[in-house]
C-alpha cells in the first residue's frame, strides 16, 4: 500500500503544475499586472509611475510565461510564472500582493472555518444517515414517503433561506443566540450553535435522500435476504450488514472531502460573520491578489489529492476485498 | 438526525444560557456589560492604515481617530471650517516671489514663487503607548535592535511586553511628508504633492536611487535625507514650503497624510522579520490622537482604545444655528474623548446587521434600501419621518447631503455623442433631459438624493440653490421650484441634433449609444432596464454593456467608451476639488487624470487656473458661477444626483452630528450605557418555548416510529412461532 501511496503522491505532481498553469492562465486572462496595480493603490490619483513601481517591487514587471529577452534556462525562469509558482511546491505560500504572510493567515483562519465545518461534518453524517437508515427501515409506509417528500422540500430550498430563516427565528424572534460573531475558547461556542444548526438541517433534504437511495439497493440483495431468514432482527440487519456493505458508496463521498473541511464555506462564514478562510479566496480574487488565489487554489488541489487517497485508503479498511498495489 | 440535533442545541442552549444576566443573543462579552463602549461595525478589511498610503473612507474610520494632523474640521460649523488639531493656530501662508521677497497676502498667484505655511504644534502632546519608544534602564530602546531569535512566539504587537511613550515634535512631521516620496510605499498623494511640495520630486529620485543601492531587505533611513520644502525650525515648529500658491493645501494638513510618523516607530517596523510577521505601520498605527487600535483583526474585530496620552482637547462650545437646541452643545468644554473603547466588528451582510441594530448590539446604523420602508415613511409634504416601530425605541434618524457628486458621463472624444458644435450639444442636452433623476431617485434611492444642477454639492462653496441655481438647458423655474424640461422639447433638441425620432436624418439608421457599465446581474437588471427606457422615450437605443471593473477602466483610460457611471467623494470641502474634474489638463485619455470625459474648454480651464488659487469671495464665486454655466452648455456629464444619508442611531447615543470631512467624530460622540443595558435586556428576552415545543414535536413524531418498529420486530417473531 505505500508503494500506491507514493505512486499516486507522484502523479499530484503533474496534476498540481497543471492545476497551477490553469489558474495562472485564468488569472491573467482577466487581469492584467496594471490592473492588479490599480487595485491595491487605489481608485484615486493613481499614476502611471505608481503602477511601474509597483509592479517591479512584486515582480509583475516580468513576462508572464516567456522571457523572450532573456538567454538559457532565463527564458522560462525569469518569468512572473515560474518566480510564483515554484515555491508552492515547498508550500512556501510568501506574502500576499498587500504584504502579508499567507502561511500566517491560513493558519489563523482555518480554526474558525473547522470550528463550524467539523460539527456540521460529524453531526450532519450521524443525521443523515440516522434518518435514511430510518426511511430504509420504514420503507413504502408512510414514513417513508413523507421522509421522502420532506427531503425532496428541504432540497429544494437555497440555502441562503436556512441562513437568514435560523436568524430571523432563533436569533431575532426567539433571542437565543447571537444573530452573528464570533469569539475564541468556549465563548465560540454561542456563536456556532447556529450556523452548526443551520448546516446540519440544510444538508439534510440531499444527504439522507441519497444516502436512503444507497441503502434500499443494499437492502434489496441475496446476503440481507439471508440474514433475515437466519432470524436477524431488522436492526442488527440494517446497522450490521446493510450499513457496513454500504460505506463504499458512502466513503466515496465523504472522506474526500474531510481535508478540505477548514477551507471553510464562503455564505455561511459572512452571514455569520465567523472569521474562517470562507472568504479568503473569493476576497483575495476581488482584489486580484494573485499570491493569495495561486496559494488557496493550489491548496486547495493538494488537499483534494490527499482526500482522494484517503478515500482509496478507507476502501480497504471497510471492504477486505480492496487491495491497494 | 432529530435526536443528535437536539442533543446538540439543549447542550448549547444550556452553555449559552449562563449566569451572567445578560441576553443569551449578546454577542460581546459579558464582562463588557455596562461599560463606556461604542459598538460599530465595518464590512470590509481596511487595506492600509499607514497614513501615508491610505485613501479610503473606510479607512479613515480608523486612523482618522489614531493620527493627529495639524488641522481638523470644526465638528459642528457648516460651512466646514479647518480648526486646528495639533497645531496651536491655523497657518497662514506666506507669499514670496521668486527673489525671495515678501508678498501680500491677495498677490495674484501668477507673481507668487511659493508659499510657506510655518505650524507650531502644542507643546507636551504624547504617543501612545508603543513598544518602540519601550526604553531600558539606561533610556536606550528595547526593541531596535532585535536579533532573529527575539522575534520566536511574536506575531502581534502585543507580543512585545514593554511599552514606552514619547513627546510628539515637529520632526515627525516633516518625517512623514518625507514619507510621501518613498518608493516602498506608493503614496497615492505623491504625484500631487511632488508638484507642490519644494524638492519632494528630487527627494523621490534620490531615494530610489538610494533603495537600489542597499542589498535586499533594506530599506532607506529617511532621516538621512533632507526635504527642502519641509524643515524643522524648533522642537515644535515646522515649515512647508510650497511652489506658487496653493490655498487648498491648508485642507491637505486636515488629512492623515499630514500626521506625524514618528522615525523611531518606522525603524522599530522596518527591522528583518517584523514584515513576515505581519507586524508593520501598515497594520500597527501609531499616533498621538485620542484612540489607538487595541485589537487589530480584520476578519473578525478592530477595536480602539482610549489613548491614555490624549489629553488637552475639549468639546466644543459653538456650532451653527439649531445645535444648542437640540443639545449638541451640552458638553461644552468637556474634556475629550468621551467614549473608553469603541468596537467595530465585522458585519459583510446587511440582514444581520440591521438586526443586530435593531436588538441594540449596534449604537447606530445606516438604511440600507432593504430596510428603508422598515425604518423611514414619507409625510404627506415628502417629509421624512421615522416609522412607529423606530420612534417607539427611540431611535433618531439623522440626514444630511454627501460631499459626493454621481454621474452619467459622456466621453467628449467620441464622434457620437462628444464634441463641441451645437450640433453635439444638443443632443447631450437632449439626453440629460430625457433621463428623469427624480424618478430615478424616488424608484432606486428611496428618495435619498438631490437632482444635481451641476458638479458642486450643496455645502460647498460655490453652490448656489433656488432660482439661481438651476440648469436652464435642463430645468425651468416653476411654483418656486425646479422642473425638468418636457420630453417635447429634448425630441426638439434630439431633432435640432440631427436625430429626429431617434434617427440619423442623412442615414435613416436608429441612433445607437453605448454605455459601459461594472454594475451587472439581477439588482441592477431593473436600474439598467430603466435606464433603456429613459432613452426609448427620445427613440434613441441604448446598449447595455457590461464590463467588469478592470476592462471598464481599461477603456475609459482609452477612451473607448461613449457613456459611462462615476462619482467623486470629496477630498476637501472646496469647489477646485469638484471643478478639476472637468478641467483639460486631467483628461484621462491625454493625461491619465481624473477627468474621465476628457472634457476641454478653453475658458473654463483658465478660469478654473484663476478660481483654485482664489479665497471664497465674491470674485470667486462670480468665476465659479461663469464655470458652471459654461460646463452646463457643453453638458460633458448627465448631471445625476447628490446622494443623502441617512443614518440612525439609539437613545443612548448622544453628539452625533453627521460631518462629511471629518473622519474624527468618534471623540465627540457619549453613549449611555446604563440605558444600553436597559433596553437591551427589555429587548432580548429568550423566547424558549418554540424551541422546547420543536424539540417536544420532534421526540413526539419519533414515538409512532418506535411503536412501529417494536410491533414490527414482535410481528415477526410471533409468525415465527406459529
Amino acid at each position: 500500500m505505500i508503494a500506491y501511496i507514493i505512486r499516486r503522491l507522484f502523479y499530484a505532481i503533474p496534476i498540481l503544475i497543471g492545476v497551477n498553469v490553469l489558474t495562472f492562465a485564468l488569472f491573467f486572462v482577466v487581469n492584467s499586472p496594471d490592473d492588479m496595480a490599480r487595485v491595491h493603490l487605489g481608485v484615486k490619483r493613481v499614476t502611471p509611475d505608481a503602477i511601474e513601481k509597483w509592479k517591479a517591487e512584486r515582480g509583475y514587471d516580468k513576462p508572464l510565461l516567456i522571457n523572450k529577452k532573456a538567454s538559457g534556462r532565463g527564458v522560462l525562469t525569469d518569468t512572473i510564472f515560474f518566480d510564483k509558482s515554484v515555491k508552492l511546491f515547498a508550500f512556501d505560500f510568501g506574502r500576499s500582493d498587500q504584504g502579508r504572510d499567507i502561511g500566517h493567515d491560513i493558519r489563523t483562519r482555518m480554526w474558525p472555518s473547522l470550528a463550524i465545518a467539523l460539527p456540521v461534518f460529524l453531526f450532519g453524517l450521524v443525521a443523515y444517515i440516522t434518518f435514511a437508515l430510518l426511511m430504509a427501515f420504514f420503507r413504502a409506509t408512510y414514513v417513508d414517503f413523507w421522509g421522502v417528500v420532506l427531503c425532496v422540500a428541504m432540497m429544494s430550498i437555497s440555502g441562503l433561506f436556512y441562513i437568514i430563516g435560523g436568524q430571523y427565528l432563533v436569533g431575532k424572534l426567539w433571542n437565543l443566540v447571537p444573530i452573528s460573531g464570533y469569539d475564541t475558547g468556549y465563548d465560540a461556542i454561542k456563536f456556532l450553535v447556529l450556523p452548526v444548526l443551520i448546516g446540519v438541517i440544510a444538508g439534510v433534504g440531499a444527504n439522507a435522500r441519497w444516502y436512503r437511495t444507497i441503502f434500499l439497493e443494499e437492502i434489496n440483495k441475496d446476503y440481507v435476504r439471508t440474514a433475515r431468514a437466519k432470524g436477524l432482527s431488522e436492526l442488527r440487519v440494517l446497522f450490521r450488514h446493510v450499513l457496513q456493505n454500504a460505506m463504499i458508496p458512502i466513503l466515496t463521498g465523504v472522506v474526500v472531502v474531510i481535508p478540505l473541511l477548514f477551507m471553510g464555506s464562503l455564505i455561511t462564514e459572512a452571514f455569520f460573520g465567523i472569521p474562517g478562510l470562507g472568504s479568503y479566496t473569493i476576497d483575495a480574487i476581488n482584489s486580484q491578489d494573485f499570491a493569495v488565489v495561486r496559494a488557496m487554489v493550489f491548496l486547495g488541489s493538494v488537499l483534494y489529492i490527499v482526500g482522494l487517497i484517503l478515500t482509496d485508503i478507507s476502501y480497504t479498511v471497510v471492504d477486505p476485498r480492496v487491495r491497494l498495489e | 438526525m432529530p435526536r443528535s440535533i437536539s442533543a446538540w442545541v439543549v447542550i448549547a442552549l444550556a452553555l449559552t444560557a449562563g449566569c451572567d444576566g445578560q441576553p443569551w443573543n449578546n454577542p460581546y462579552p459579558a464582562s463588557q456589560a455596562g461599560t463606556n463602549t461604542l459598538y460599530s461595525s465595518f464590512s470590509e478589511r481596511p487595506k492600509h492604515l499607514d497614513p501615508v498610503q491610505s485613501y479610503a473612507e473606510n479607512e479613515y474610520a480608523f486612523i482618522a481617530n489614531i493620527y493627529q494632523p495639524p488641522l481638523q474640521y470644526h465638528y459642528f460649523k457648516r460651512p466646514y471650517e479647518l480648526v486646528p488639531f495639533a497645531a496651536t493656530e491655523l497657518p497662514r501662508p506666506a507669499l514670496y516671489d521668486a527673489k525671495g521677497r515678501r508678498l501680500p497676502d491677495d498677490t495674484a498667484a501668477g507673481e507668487v514663487a511659493y508659499s510657506e505655511y510655518t505650524i507650531r504644534i502644542r507643546a507636551g502632546i504624547r504617543y501612545q503607548p508603543h513598544p518602540a519608544f519601550a526604553t531600558d534602564e539606561a533610556g536606550r530602546p528595547v526593541y531596535h535592535n532585535l536579533k532573529p531569535g527575539d522575534l520566536d512566539g511574536v506575531y502581534r504587537l502585543s507580543d512585545f511586553k514593554q511599552q514606552g511613550s514619547r513627546e510628539l515634535v515637529a520632526a515627525d512631521y516633516v518625517h512623514q511628508i518625507k514619507r510621501l516620496a518613498h518608493p516602498r510605499l506608493h503614496s497615492p498623494i505623491y504625484g500631487l504633492m511632488s508638484e507642490y511640495i519644494v524638492g519632494l520630486k528630487d527627494l523621490a529620485q534620490t531615494l530610489t536611487a538610494a533603495a537600489k543601492a542597499l542589498p535586499e531587505g533594506k530599506t532607506v533611513d529617511l532621516t538621512q535625507y533632507e526635504l527642502p520644502g519641509a524643515q524643522v525650525l524648533d522642537r515644535y515648529t515646522y515649515r512647508i514650503r510650497v511652489n506658487g500658491k496653493y490655498p487648498q493645501f491648508l485642507y491637505w494638513l486636515a488629512m492623515p497624510f499630514f500626521s506625524p510618523v514618528p522615525p523611531d516607530a518606522e525603524r522599530f517596523y522596518d527591522q528583518p522579520g517584523m514584515a513576515a510577521r505581519n507586524i508593520t505601520l501598515d497594520w500597527y498605527p501609531v499616533g498621538t490622537g485620542p484612540y489607538m487600535l487595541a485589537v487589530n483583526n480584520p476578519n473578525r474585530q478592530m477595536v480602539l482604545e482610549r489613548n491614555p496620552n490624549y489629553q488637552g482637547e475639549v468639546y466644543p462650545g459653538e456650532g451653527e444655528p439649531g445645535d444648542a437646541e437640540k443639545g449638541l452643545l451640552a458638553d461644552a468644554g468637556k474634556p475629550l474623548p468621551f467614549i473608553d473603547k469603541v468596537v467595530f466588528s465585522l458585519e459583510k451582510e446587511q440582514i444581520p446587521y440591521w438586526n443586530k441594530f435593531l436588538q441594540g448590539f449596534y449604537d447606530a446604523s445606516g438604511i440600507s434600501s432593504d430596510t428603508f420602508d422598515q425604518a423611514v415613511q414619507f409625510g404627506g409634504q415628502g417629509d421624512v419621518t421615522l416609522t412607529d416601530d423606530m420612534r417607539a425605541r427611540g431611535i433618531k434618524l439623522q440626514t444630511s447631503v454627501a460631499t459626493s457628486v454621481f454621474y452619467m458621463g459622456f466621453n467628449l472624444l467620441d464622434p457620437v455623442v462628444g464634441g463641441y458644435t451645437e450640433r453635439s450639444r444638443k443632443l447631450r442636452h437632449a439626453i440629460t433631459i430625457a433621463i428623469d433623476q427624480e424618478e430615478f431617485i424616488s424608484i432606486f434611492r428611496n428618495g435619498r438624493g438631490i437632482p444635481s444642477q451641476g458638479p458642486i454639492p450643496p455645502g460647498i462653496f460655490g453652490y448656489r440653490d433656488g432660482k439661481d441655481g438651476i440648469n436652464p438647458y435642463i430645468y425651468d423655474w416653476a411654483n418656486g421650484a425646479p422642473r425638468r424640461k418636457s420630453i417635447e422639447h429634448a425630441k426638439k433638441l434630439l431633432a435640432e441634433a440631427g436625430y429626429p425620432n431617434g434617427r440619423d436624418a442623412k442615414t435613416g439608421q436608429p441612433l445607437l449609444v453605448n454605455l459601459d457599465t461594472t454594475t451587472s446581474g439581477a439588482d441592477s437588471k431593473s436600474r439598467l432596464d430603466w435606464y433603456v427606457k429613459q432613452f426609448q422615450k427620445l427613440g434613441v437605443q441604448l446598449v447595455i454593456r457590461a464590463t467588469d471593473w478592470n476592462r471598464f477602466q481599461d477603456k475609459v483610460r482609452k477612451g473607448n467608451v461613449q457613456l459611462y457611471f462615476l462619482g467623486w467623494n470629496a477630498d476637501y470641502p472646496d469647489p477646485e476639488n469638484f471643478l478639476f474634474l472637468l478641467h483639460g489638463a486631467q483628461s484621462k485619455v491625454k493625461n491619465s487624470g481624473e477627468n474621465a470625459s476628457n472634457y476641454a474648454n478653453a475658458e473654463f480651464d483658465r478660469l478654473f487656473e484663476r478660481m483654485k488659487h482664489m479665497p471664497n469671495t465674491p470674485e470667486r464665486q462670480a468665476i465659479i458661477d461663469r464655470m458652471v454655466a459654461i460646463a452646463r452648455h457643453d453638458a460633458p456629464w448627465v448631471w445625476s444626483f447628490f446622494p443623502k444619508d441617512y443614518t440612525l442611531h439609539h437613545a443612548w447615543v448622544y453628539n452625533r452630528k453627521p460631518n462629511q470631512m471629518a473622519n474624527n467624530g468618534l471623540k465627540y460622540q457619549r453613549v449611555d450605557p446604563t440605558l444600553r443595558e436597559q433596553k437591551r435586556k427589555e429587548w432580548n428576552s429568550p423566547v424558549v418555548w418554540p424551541a422546547v415545543l420543536l424539540l417536544a414535536l420532534l421526540g413526539v413524531s419519533i414515538v409512532p416510529a418506535i411503536l412501529t418498529f417494536r410491533r414490527r420486530e414482535r410481528a415477526t417473531a410471533a409468525l415465527g412461532k406459529a
